[in-house]
């Protein structure tokens, strides 16, 4: 059973293709500003879908209101059937189904590595803890962290700390997964090691909405693009159709802040 | 300094340190209750208990341990309230060091960082499984240095038992100089007797810090 | 209703008495902080010096005040010197000497500990920019560990003035003892006065200290 883990698929209440998350004219208000204004969109299972925008545009607020760890002010999300609201008495079983990892990790610093991974599953899901520890080891070792399991958060670098929090994120089987820009604050040598698991996933066929600078990353592991600006969702396209011909004046503009001209040299001209 | 008048007394010395231990450590395990109590409804800012907590914790932090133990030992019992010393004593304690309790647990709790509750949320966790888990078991060892620094705080408070008559080791102290005049020996004796009380606790306490930071850092 | 003896309050000049006691105690606090202030800062920056022979001096007087309750340094000092050095100390003297000790030894702890909570690099950054020793100290270091000190020093100040109620057991008239004798004068008149005096007492002392901890918590949120 454990084995099959990363190809087998969970969320055997959606089929494939069919929407998996969806979000209605959603509204998020933060004191004077509206950080997400009229959002409406649609995930379907299987999908990856990647959000980019510049910093503080509303990519983060969007992920923790999915995950209701912030309220929103109208519209309705969905996942399947079920509502995410964050004053419902079903949100915990429905964050079951959503598994989300942290810019920070967020490791629990008190416990090992594999208790990290079965807390969760032990405590909540009430599964046994030998299947766990056999799906975590598994894991582990598809992420090459197999020696890890008895270490403290502190004794890892930051890129091993993310693949576990990958991993424990994954041992709760859920339908979708929401990565919060998990590399942003890796060194460059380790935000290979994460982004591989990641492009691991999504050849798996994991429903995973991402937020991310990394663009090639982005362009490689994404069924569309969704281009976030002052709150609005203003080009929603496949990564070639994103990155090669963006429709909005904005989009170009933060798409050219990742590439620079020579300073040196006497030819100026762009490409 | 005469030996005899040491050997002498040593057993009533010692009876009076059992006391001051007895109801040192009833009161400073009453106020760890306390201290709990009010640290969860401060942190979770529960409607008119957080009122009534924070007027608790002002009207203890700013009163003597004393003061507070003649109001219970001779003020109460006007107004048909029976008490004992020894409850008084560790009633007082318990007032006393519930606050201060309250003030470590609480700092502890607001230090472990929001973001650790919502990775727990995340994955699915209720409130209960979110703070025995994960919130509690690091505010606890955040809150060790202060918690250390109050037993060892309230263990010394209880030198004023001798106030409402509690036979402890100040009340033997007084009383033997006041009838033999022998001031060094029973001075040295009460010196003795609250080093070998506290100097364990200092040095346990101490110990419990190393051994806690040690578990602590990085994440 | 029972009878909350407080009626006694109104007789007579019991109130100022008790406001005289509470003054006692005050005065008491007052003149040990003059003292230790100064004599703190003094000693808590020679600890950060790097002198062994000075730190395991001063880290052995910390140690002794700060393991013995401040009632047995009181019972040392008023009893033992008249066995030790045939002094007749009042009890107010003997109290000035055991808090202004106490203070020190707290105070200097407290600098201590805000002198090298400076971090290193904040020496090294002004003296990358050319300031000399006086300098850094003058601009940087001092003004730093003001605002890390001033509050806690409020709140060893508060806890002094609450330690003086101890006095009355080494025989000081202070606001307890006055309470005492108010209530020993009107037992047949009020039998009742314990609770009520008590009580009052007991808000004097939370009126004195109270404003002066608030004091204490507004300027280290400011300062933070």
């Amino acid at each position: 059973m454990a084995g099959s883990l990363l190809q087998d698929m969970p969320g055997q209440d959606t089929a494939c293709g069919q929407a998996l998350l969806t979000m209605e004219h959603v509204t998020k208000q933060f004191e004077e500003s509206l950080i997400l204004d009229d959002i409406s969109l649609t995930i379907k299972k299987g999908e990856v879908i990647v959000l980019v925008g510049s910093s503080g545009c509303g990519k983060s607020t969007m992920l923790r209101c999915i995950n209701a760890l912030e309220p929103i002010q109208g519209g309705i999300i969905r996942l399947g059937e079920e509502q995410i609201d964050p004053k419902s008495r079903g949100l915990t079983s429905i964050r079951q189904k959503i598994g989300m990892v942290f810019q920070s990790y967020e490791l629990f610093p008190h416990m090992t590595v594999l208790d990290n991974i079965l807390l969760a599953p032990m405590k909540v899901q009430k599964r046994k803890k030998a299947d766990i520890t056999e799906e975590a080891v598994i894991l582990l070792e598809r992420v090459g962290l197999k020696e890890k399991t008895g270490c403290f958060p502190r004794q890892l670098s930051g890129g091993q700390k993310q693949r576990v929090a990958i991993v424990r994120a994954l041992c709760m089987h859920p339908e979708l997964m929401l990565f919060d820009e998990v590399t942003a604050a890796l060194d460059p040598e380790m935000v290979r090691e994460v982004l591989d698991v990641i492009l691991a996933l999504a050849a798996q066929g994991r429903t995973m909405l991402i937020v991310t600078h990394e663009m090639q990353f982005a362009r490689a592991v994404a069924d569309r693009v969704l281009f976030l600006d002052k709150g609005k969702i203003i080009e929603n396209a496949p990564p070639e159709e994103f990155f090669e011909n963006p429709k909005t004046e904005r989009a170009k503009q933060f798409l050219n802040t990742f590439s620079f001209e020579t300073v040196k040299g006497k030819d100026k001209q762009g490409k | 300094m005469s030996p005899e008048f040491i050997t002498k007394y040593l057993p009533l010395y010692e009876k009076a340190a059992w006391l001051t231990v007895r109801i040192g450590f009833a009161g400073v395990l009453l106020s760890i209750v306390i201290g709990l109590l009010c640290a969860a409804i401060l942190y979770y800012r529960i409607p008119v208990l957080t009122g009534l907590t924070a007027v608790y914790i002002e009207l203890s932090r700013n009163t003597p341990l004393l003061v507070q133990l003649f109001f219970l030992y001779y003020g109460l019992p006007k107004i048909g309230v029976r008490t004992d010393a020894q409850a008084c004593g560790m009633a007082g304690l318990a007032f006393l060091g519930g606050s201060y309790m309250a003030e470590a647990f609480r700092s502890g709790l607001e230090a472990v960082e929001k973001i650790q509750m919502e990775s727990a949320q995340s994955l699915g966790m209720n409130r209960y499984q979110t703070m025995r888990y994960v919130i509690l078991p690091q505010a606890f060892s955040i809150s060790v240095p202060a918690f250390v620094a109050n037993v060892i705080f309230l263990l010394k408070e209880t030198s004023v038992f001798s106030a409402i008559s509690l036979m402890d080791l100040m009340f033997t102290a007084k009383d033997l100089i006041g009838l033999y005049y022998k001031t060094t020996e029973s001075l040295f004796l009460l010196v003795v007797f609250y080093l070998i009380i506290l100097l364990p606790v200092s040095i346990l306490g101490a110990a419990l810090e190393r051994r806690v930071r040690y578990a602590r850092f990085g994440a | 209703m029972p009878d909350l003896g407080l009626e006694v309050l109104l007789k007579g000049q019991n109130m100022a008495r008790l406001f005289t006691g509470l003054l006692a105690a005050l005065k008491i606090s007052l003149v040990s902080v003059v003292i230790s202030l100064p004599l703190g800062i003094l000693l808590g920056t020679l600890m950060t010096w790097k002198n062994p022979f000075i730190k395991a001096a001063l880290w052995v007087y910390l140690e002794i005040i700060r393991i013995m309750p401040q009632m047995v340094l009181l019972f040392l000092v008023f009893f033992g010197t008249t066995r030790a050095f045939g002094w007749d100390l009042s009890g107010e003297s003997a109290s000035v000497i055991v808090f202004s000790l106490w203070g020190t030894a707290e105070m200097s702890d407290l600098v201590r500990g805000a002198l090298i909570s400076i971090p290193a690099h904040q020496y090294e950054s002004g003296e990358a920019l050319g300031l000399n020793k006086v300098q850094i100290y003058r601009y940087i270091v001092v003004p730093q560990t003001l605002r890390r000190l001033i509050p806690l020093s409020i709140n060893l100040i508060t806890r002094m003035i609450k330690t003086t109620s101890l006095v009355l057991m080494i025989g000081v008239v202070e606001i307890l003892k006055v309470a005492q004798q108010i209530i020993e004068a009107n037992r047949t008149a009020s039998p009742n006065a314990a609770f009520g005096i008590y009580l009052v007492v007991f808000l004097l002392y939370f009126f004195a200290c109270w404003p002066i901890s608030m004091a204490a918590r507004y300027l280290e949120q400011r300062w933070r």
